[in-house]
């Protein structure tokens, strides 16, 4: 029985060679080779850069997870290939395989490599986004978010709407502008809402990425670690011009930051006035302000609401 | 079945199916609304003056939803207004456009697009009357929006003063009481396609009042094609 399980482990139909012990030799310098070109070579040129501190964190964690896939890929393929060639069918060899059976050391092996594999990456993944350096990661965290940078961030509201976002700064007065500015070197705390349907806010090479949904304030903080341009998108299915809903953000020095946002507030004091004042979401199914408006324009839609009451029911 | 009626059968199926198929390559492929064409003559990339005129409705009779608010563009040769939202017009030029607003008030959704942005000086005249911004939520005063995002430009568009008024009942409107916008702005050297949409949510009767005409070409929102 001993030695047929031996001869099993083998290979199938195998007498003379250690096949587990040549796949292991020629697996091992392509899954160092993998591993190595991985992480030194093409890692720090993997998405999505390493602009901010949530960026990088993405970057060393997709380098981690290449570096434990690429040996298991590697395996694969090369058991793969090693069987196509040693166990391929030869001319007048119409016999059957021999029976395979269960062999405990190698279940117990492939079980216990698989459940280290899978535990390491839930707590490393459980570190990388608790750490108050990386602080979720650049995920939105929703409106109470577990894990936070230390210091007090920079506020920057993030409003989308068909088709455009649109950024507030509450700490320099409540201007709103179509451009996203940022300052290097210090934590950003985004609160992204939306004002109709659901959008997503994603900064690319900040490695930002927070749902913009009506009625919520979605969470999400990174600090930038160089100055450049930041490419936002919005990631999810809007409406007829989804596509072009895109702008350009900027991270500049802090002292950069700091004058445009003074000089940004003296010029668009008058229309920082037309705003609704500041507040993490806002609902403009209800607005009294406009509702005045409206009726008193007579036009339907009383009692705060926004909407003609033939629209649909509104989220 | 005999043969015949079988042959029938299938010569019957083979016409639906390739009449289904032209359908959806006429109506979805080749379809839509016409082009208004400013470009013609003009040499791109000299700051020539381009002059283009549109008018925003409360309504639209000309089409299959006559409920729908639109806009029109005028064709700069025979004046004629088409049914359209799409233009093209020299790269590198000068553009002055006039809007007649006939359509009554809607607040913005984020009055933050009551600012005159991407102008020339950055204003437009109202009835000859310079503004930088129009506050919707503050009066009934503004129907719908002129913005084109990749250029940076939004221009609200005014309504006629007495809200209550008679507003104009068939399109393309012209007469009843309206306000005319005019404004300029230079359009890209880059060539290509640059939407434009009205940021109101006129669509009455659809979620968030931003369905049926606010997504829908030849209505809301269309594009400015620039063109060497």
């Amino acid at each position: 029985m001993a030695a047929s399980v031996a001869e099993d482990a083998q290979g199938p139909g195998s007498t003379g060679p250690n096949h587990g012990l040549r796949i292991f030799l020629i697996w091992l310098p392509i899954a160092v080779a993998a591993d190595l070109l991985l992480y030194f070579v093409y890692g720090p040129h993997m998405p999505p850069g390493q602009m901010s501190n949530s960026a990088q964190s993405q970057q060393f964690d997709i380098k981690v997870m290449s570096v434990l896939a690429a040996p298991v890929m590697a395996f694969v393929l090369v058991f793969m290939a090693y069987s196509v060639i040693v166990w391929r069918h030869r001319e007048g060899d119409d016999e059957d395989g021999p029976a395979i059976f269960g062999h405990a050391r190698i279940q117990a092996t492939w079980i216990t490599v698989t459940a280290v594999i899978v535990l390491f990456l839930a707590s490393f993944g459980t570190y990388e986004l608790a750490w108050p350096g990386f602080a979720g990661a650049g995920a939105g965290e929703g409106p109470s978010p577990i894990w936070k940078p230390d210091g007090a961030p920079l506020q920057v509201q993030v409003i989308a709407q068909q088709w455009r976002f649109t950024y507030r700064y509450p700490q320099f007065g409540g201007f709103e502008t179509t451009n996203l500015m940022l300052p290097v070197g210090e934590p950003i705390q985004f609160n992204v809402t939306s004002l109709d349907v659901i959008h997503s806010f994603w900064a690319y090479q900040l490695g930002v990425k927070a749902d913009a949904n009506p009625g919520v304030n979605n969470v999400a903080y990174t600090t930038a670690r160089q100055t450049g341009n930041v490419t936002v998108r919005c990631d999810e299915l809007c409406g007829l011009w989804h596509g072009a809903m895109f702008d350009y953000g900027k991270v500049v020095s802090v002292a950069a930051f700091k004058t445009w946002a003074q000089t940004t507030e003296v010029q668009l004091a008058a229309i920082t006035k037309m705003l609704p004042p500041y507040s993490t979401t806002y609902d403009p199914t209800v607005v009294p302000q406009m509702s005045k408006a409206m009726v008193k324009a007579g036009l339907v839609g009383g009692n705060g609401y926004y909407y003609p009451p033939n629209d649909p029911v509104q989220p | 079945m005999s043969l015949p009626a079988r042959v029938a059968t299938l010569l019957l199926a083979f016409l639906a199916v390739a009449a289904v198929a032209a359908f959806v390559v006429i109506h979805y492929f080749l379809g839509g609304p016409p082009t208004v064409d400013y470009s013609s003559g003009v040499a791109a990339d000299t700051g020539a003056t381009v002059h283009v005129v549109m008018q925003e409705d409360p309504q639209n009779t000309v089409s299959t939803h006559p409920d729908w608010v639109s806009y029109f563009i005028q064709n700069p040769k025979t004046h004629a207004w088409v049914h359209t939202t799409l233009f093209k017009v020299p790269a590198g030029s000068k553009i002055d456009m006039t809007i007649y607003g006939y359509d009554g008030c809607t607040p913005l959704r984020n009055p933050v697009f009551g600012e005159v942005t991407g102008t020339i000086g950055g204003v437009e005249d109202v009835d000859g009357q310079p503004v930088k911004s129009l506050n919707s939520w503050s009066g009934c005063n503004v129907g719908h929006t002129f913005s084109i995002p990749g250029i940076g430009l939004n221009a609200p568009m005014a309504t006629p003063s007495n809200p209550n008024a008679n507003l104009c009942g068939s399109s393309p409107c012209t007469s009843g009481p309206h306000k005319t916008m005019t404004f300029s702005f230079m359009s890209p050297r880059a060539t290509g396609e640059y939407f434009w949409q009205c940021r109101v949510p006129c669509g009455g009767g659809f979620l968030d009042g931003f369905g049926g005409p606010m997504q829908t070409i030849g209505f809301m929102t269309g594009n400015m094609e620039v063109v060497s």
